[in-house]
């Protein structure tokens, strides 16, 4: 499918930068017109991405984050975040809604799940120790 | 963050952005605020929150595990529509009350 416009963001894995990526895709897809709750979808999902990269993917050392995002001539958004982090040994494990590896620190294990809730298609690749890319895609609907 | 106390009930007004780099303080002033065993219910009023993702649903959890301990609760106020899609999604609502 033909791209109108995409970018990408590369950034240093550090939680001040968890606001910056969630803002900066939902600006990039508002020029598509989409309907009122799509900014809010967009930031949400792109939030559980970014915070899973830093406080999962780089938990032991700090790395690079990368946030891409593309539009379709076909009205669908692909946004992809990944690290080069410890990776994830059980995929669909950790997409089990109330699964996580960090109880202690009060994480609910329901990433993924919200991030499923607002955007129309996840998907997961990742083996340990080669990092993980979590690859989303919504229709904007207003896109004539 | 704003809070008042009355009787055995706190309500504290969550403002800004409630995701994982802003939760450790959120949940630091939070807890101040029921240090006290005598508070029983703990009002989260969220009418000046601009965001929250799954870090807000481990928050709120997190108190109230510490308040039902002690036989109390958690409620939270002035939810907009989209966290209130994360809170049902996390079942919460079944424990916290929606007011
Ligand atoms: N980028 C990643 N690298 C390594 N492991 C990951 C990554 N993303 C997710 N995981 C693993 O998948 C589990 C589930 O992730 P999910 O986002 O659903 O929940 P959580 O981050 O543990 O909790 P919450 O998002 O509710 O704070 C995590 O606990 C972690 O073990
Ligand atoms: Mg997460």
């Amino acid at each position: 499918m033909r791209t109108i416009n995409q970018m990408k963001l590369e950034f240093s894995s550090i939680p001040e930068n968890e606001g910056f990526a969630r803002v900066a895709v939902s600006a990039f897809a508002v020029q598509l017109n989409p309907t009122l709750d799509v900014p809010a979808d967009i930031k949400t999902a792109v939030s559980e991405a970014v915070t899973n990269a830093i406080v999962h993917g780089y938990a032991e050392h700090a790395g690079i984050v990368t946030v891409s995002a593309r539009l379709q001539g076909d009205g669908w958004l692909e946004i992809t975040v990944s690290d080069q982090g410890k990776g994830i040994a059980n995929i669909a494990q950790a997409m089990q809604p109330f699964f996580t590896t960090q109880p202690e620190k009060e994480r609910s294990g329901m990433g993924f799940s919200v991030m499923q809730t607002f955007m129309d298609d996840v998907r997961v690749e990742s083996s340990p120790g080669c990092g993980a890319t979590v690859r989303m895609k919504k229709r904007l609907e207003n896109n004539a | 963050m704003d809070y008042e106390r009355r009787r055995d009930t706190v309500a504290a007004y969550v403002t800004g952005e409630l995701d994982q780099c802003s939760a450790q303080g959120i949940r630091r002033e939070l807890d101040q605020m029921i240090k006290d065993p005598s508070v029983k219910r703990l009002v989260l009023d969220l009418k000046g929150m601009r965001f929250m993702d799954s870090s807000g649903i481990g928050v709120i959890l997190g108190r109230y595990r510490t308040l039902s301990q002690r036989g109390g609760s958690v409620a939270v106020k002035n939810m907009n529509a989209h966290v209130e899609k994360i809170f049902c999604l996390s079942g919460m609502n079944q424990i916290i009350q929606i007011i």
